[in-house]
């Protein structure tokens, strides 16, 4: 039983502080692209409104990277902290793609980032906008790492088991493999659209406010394109995912798809409130045959439910059914607005659609939400397994640790992220609030302290 | 490259990033302790002043060892977190804490400015004791059964690991107050180096009590050092530079001598119980070939981690602390 609660709250601990580290870390990879592009388009054109927009931009991006670093250092201890047995079962491959990720962070700061964020008056254009490009080349080198680390959990490929532990023989494998290659671009993308929708947002809400008009059009003339472009791709990548669950992790699908049965031909549960111990899908809304046509393209191939695998290798499957459902859901959401604004846009009547900024504004959390429920349908999808199919997440714990240890740190997390975050959010909210002004770069600030960038404007 | 070459060289990779880190976030801990003993508001914005450049950079190198732990030794990285999780808690929670009151004591009224305060040097104050105590844990010995951590969560709070943990708070004071003596403002001179000058001392005679603890607690080190002569002249060298650092520190001038020998002083303590372990990770639990991740692994690290991410880092570290000129103030007041 003891384990058992060491193992829950963990699993919660784990889950509290990796959700809100991915927030900044999302929100920083799509900015920096963001960032890359408005300079580029500054150093060909030379208008100074998009020298204003990057400014503002660079301001809200140097608070979010400093808020993911202090996160992401708390996550960078975890794996020792609360899974020790998954360190050293798995560390030998965990341990380099983590440490690949903290190099490349490193060396990030270690270089551009600094000419980015305080060198502009230092270094000739040309090498302004390289570095602004190599800063989120890093990021999406980061993001690269830790996402081949959660790909081979997923699905594990390229070791052999030694005395019980993992031995990587095949890195290519490992880094380069199916999985990796379609998660990683699910993921860049979904940063990507995160940051376009929030620079959607910002600009609507500037315009309803009647101010920075000009660095509001802009930015939505871009943004607005991007998403519009990103999206459709990202629901395409997003079946792809969906294909690799289904052919590496069958017990997962049936858990997003709410599938307590095998089925042939199989129906797909639009909607429901999927009942686990009785096996039933209440108050469902379904469409026949569609659930086949899904999976395979075929309107009746069979399909397994969860009964075809033993109970104790089955996933909850609250979490991913709506999970899943939430994504999608966030994905249209983007889609109607980016659309629609698209139109407008063409149109001519962006800047005085009221209706329409309204909407935008209050899709700001979309993609956030889309990221963060994706996560929590790939991560719980995944239970009861740490290491699909070969490593169980109750193996994986701490073994020394006591539930009051736990049940203590979990507590003091919580109480220390809501004070540390009440406070960056409020700096990131005052900037985003005041908007584009003539930001004065301080002289001998450290890339080392990305937020002292932000502190110097915000008076 | 054979095997035991690779792990060699991540050894000694974790050797040097440890003692870079010990020296580099040892003085800005150690300012940040100090700064609980300034008098007046003036004086604390001052001591922020002279290590704000800086502090997070020197943070970085503790991220940079857990994560050669994890990547080249990760069953080490395994025992130990698990060792220490309540004191990686206090010391996460130390940094945090540090790095917000950086940040947010300058925008704060006055009340909400003493509690930053509080907050700055108490955290200060909690990461070096954890950081002595976690070695004086691990000389007292880790319970390790079937490659994990078999003990309690307070096994680091008993009476040696918490004088090892006082130690290392006066020793990083010593490395703040010599910082401060090299590159801090001039209305602080006179107390730093009274400062410097007692922490030296007080560092010293902890030191060698615990050497002397020590010693008793694992036999098997005196059995080490006899075999390893050469530590004796270190620790004979330890000697005189921690006399001559408290007596550099008895005249108020300015220059870098003093933090010079409290840097070197560290260098051979490190030595010394390196001598007394070796070859051992984990005194008397884990060696470091058994705590090294297989061939494939350090292999694949080695190539973009050691070969290329590391010296970058390191020239990296050298160019800030030239070009941008860490601790002179005037570099951090045109910031604010
Ligand atoms: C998809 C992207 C992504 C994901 C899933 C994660 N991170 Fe992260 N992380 C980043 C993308 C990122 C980043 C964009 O690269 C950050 C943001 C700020 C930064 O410095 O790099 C970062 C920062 C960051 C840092 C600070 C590095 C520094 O000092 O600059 C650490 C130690 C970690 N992360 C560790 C983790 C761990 C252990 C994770 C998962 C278990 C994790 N991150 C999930
Ligand atoms: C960044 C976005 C991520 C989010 C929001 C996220 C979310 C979650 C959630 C909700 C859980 C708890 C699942 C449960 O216990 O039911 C979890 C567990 C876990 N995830 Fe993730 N995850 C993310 C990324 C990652 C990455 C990149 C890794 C690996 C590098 C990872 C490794 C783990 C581990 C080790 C656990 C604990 C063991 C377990 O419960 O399976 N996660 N995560
Ligand atoms: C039709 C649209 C979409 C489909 C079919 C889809 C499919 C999937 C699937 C099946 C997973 C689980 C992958 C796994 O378990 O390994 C997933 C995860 C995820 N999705 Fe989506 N997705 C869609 C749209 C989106 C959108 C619009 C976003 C963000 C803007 C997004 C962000 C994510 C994230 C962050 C994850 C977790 C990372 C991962 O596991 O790859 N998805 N998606």
């Amino acid at each position: 039983m003891e384990r058992f609660d060491v193992t829950l709250l963990s699993r919660i601990q784990f889950a509290f502080v990796i959700s809100f580290h991915i927030i900044f870390p999302s929100f920083t990879i799509g900015l920096a692209a963001w960032l890359a592009t408005i300079e580029a388009v500054h150093y060909a054109t030379g208008n100074s409104v998009y020298r204003r927009v990057f400014d503002f931009w660079l301001r809200v991006f140097s608070i979010a990277f400093g808020m993911g670093v202090v996160t992401g250092i708390v996550m960078a201890f975890q794996f020792g902290t609360n899974w020790s047995s998954l360190a050293d079962k798995a560390g030998a491959i965990q341990g380099p793609l983590l440490g690949y990720e903290t190099f490349t962070a490193f060396l990030l700061e270690a270089t551009f980032l600094g000419v980015v964020l305080f060198a502009r008056d230092r270094v000739p254009p040309w090498f302004y906008l390289l570095s602004c490009i190599l800063v989120s080349v890093g990021t999406l080198f980061s993001s690269f790492w830790i996402l081949a680390n959660n790909s081979w959990m997923q699905v594990p490929v390229g070791h052999t088991m030694v005395d019980g532990r993992f031995v990587p023989d095949d890195w290519m494998k490992i880094t380069l493999g199916e999985v990796q290659l379609t998660r990683w671009p699910h993921m860049v993308l979904a940063c990507f659209l995160t940051t376009g929708m929030s620079v959607i947002a910002t600009a609507s809400w500037w315009l309803l406010r009647g101010r920075h008009v000009a660095e509001a059009m802009v930015s939505l003339h871009w943004a607005l394109g991007l998403v519009a472009v990103l999206i459709p791709i990202q629901l395409f990548v997003g079946h792809l995912t969906g294909v690799i669950v289904h052919d590496h992790q069958p017990e997962k699908f049936a858990a997003i798809e709410a599938r307590f049965h095998t089925q042939k031909p199989a129906s797909e549960v639009l909607l429901s409130w999927p009942d686990a111990p009785t096996g039933k899908n209440l108050f469902a809304i379904e469409v026949p045959k569609l659930g086949s046509f899904i999976a395979n393209g075929n309107w009746d191939a069979r399909e397994r439910g969860l009964d075809a695998f033993p109970p104790n290798d089955r996933p909850p499957v609250l979490i991913p059914f709506f999970g899943f459902r939430l994504m999608v859901a966030m994905g249209l959401v983007l889609l109607a607005v980016s659309w629609t604004g698209v139109v407008l846009m063409w149109r001519h009547v962006l800047e005085h659609a009221r209706w329409f900024q309204w909407i935008a504004l209050i899709s700001f959390p979309a993609g956030f939400v889309a990221v963060l429920s994706g996560w929590f349908t790939a991560e719980v999808g995944r239970q009861p397994w740490v290491v699909y199919g070969v490593l169980r997440t109750s193996d994986a714990v701490t073994p020394s640790l006591g539930t009051w240890d736990v049940a203590f740190s979990l507590a003091a997390y919580v109480l220390v992220y809501l004070v540390i975050y009440s406070f960056g959010l409020y700096y990131i909210f005052r900037l985003l609030r005041d908007g584009p002004r003539d930001f004065a770069t301080p002289r001998n600030g450290s890339p080392n302290r990305p937020m002292s960038l932000a502190a110097a404007a915000g008076e | 490259m054979s095997y035991d070459t690779l792990i060699l060289l991540w050894v000694a990779a974790l050797g040097f990033v440890i003692l870079v880190y010990g020296l580099l976030d040892g003085f800005d801990l150690g300012v940040g302790m100090l700064f609980g003993l300034a008098e007046d508001e003036e004086d604390r914005d001052a001591l922020t002043a002279t290590i704000a450049p800086s502090w997070d950079g020197n943070e970085t190198w503790l991220l940079l060892i857990g994560t050669i732990l994890f990547g080249a030794f990760s069953q080490i990285y395994a025992v130990l977190l698990s060792a220490f999780y309540i004191p990686i808690l206090l010391m996460l929670f130390g940094l945090i804490f540090r790095g917000v009151a950086f940040e947010f004591r300058g925008h704060a009224g006055p009340g909400a400015r003493a509690l930053w305060n509080v907050g700055f040097w108490v955290g200060s104050g909690v990461v070096s004791f954890v950081q002595g105590a976690a070695v004086g844990t691990m000389i007292a010995g880790i319970p390790v059964v079937d490659r994990h951590f078999a003990g309690n969560s307070f096994i680091w709070l008993k009476p040696f690991p918490v004088l090892c943990g006082v130690g290392l708070m006066f020793g990083y004071a010593v490395l703040g107050a010599c910082f401060l003596v090299a590159r801090g403002p001039d209305e602080l001179l006179a107390r730093a180096v009274t400062w410097g000058r007692r922490a030296a001392i007080a560092m010293g005679v902890i030191v060698l009590v615990n050497a002397i603890l020590a010693l008793q607690l694992r036999p098997e080190a005196w059995q080490n050092l006899l075999a390893r002569p050469w530590a004796f002249e270190v620790a004979a060298v330890w000697v005189v530079l921690v006399v001559g650092l408290v007596v550099s520190l008895t005249r108020a001038s300015r220059g870098g001598a003093p933090f010079l020998l409290a840097a070197l002083s560290f260098v051979c303590a490190f030595l010394v119980l390196a001598a007394a372990f070796w070859p051992y990770m984990i005194p008397g639990a884990v060696t470091i070939a058994e705590a090294a991740s297989p061939e494939s692994s350090l292999r694949f690290l080695f190539w973009g981690g050691g070969l290329f991410a590391l010296p970058i880092i390191i020239l990296y570290t050298i160019v800030v602390y030239r070009v941008f000129k860490v601790g002179s103030v005037a570099a951090y007041e045109s910031e604010s």
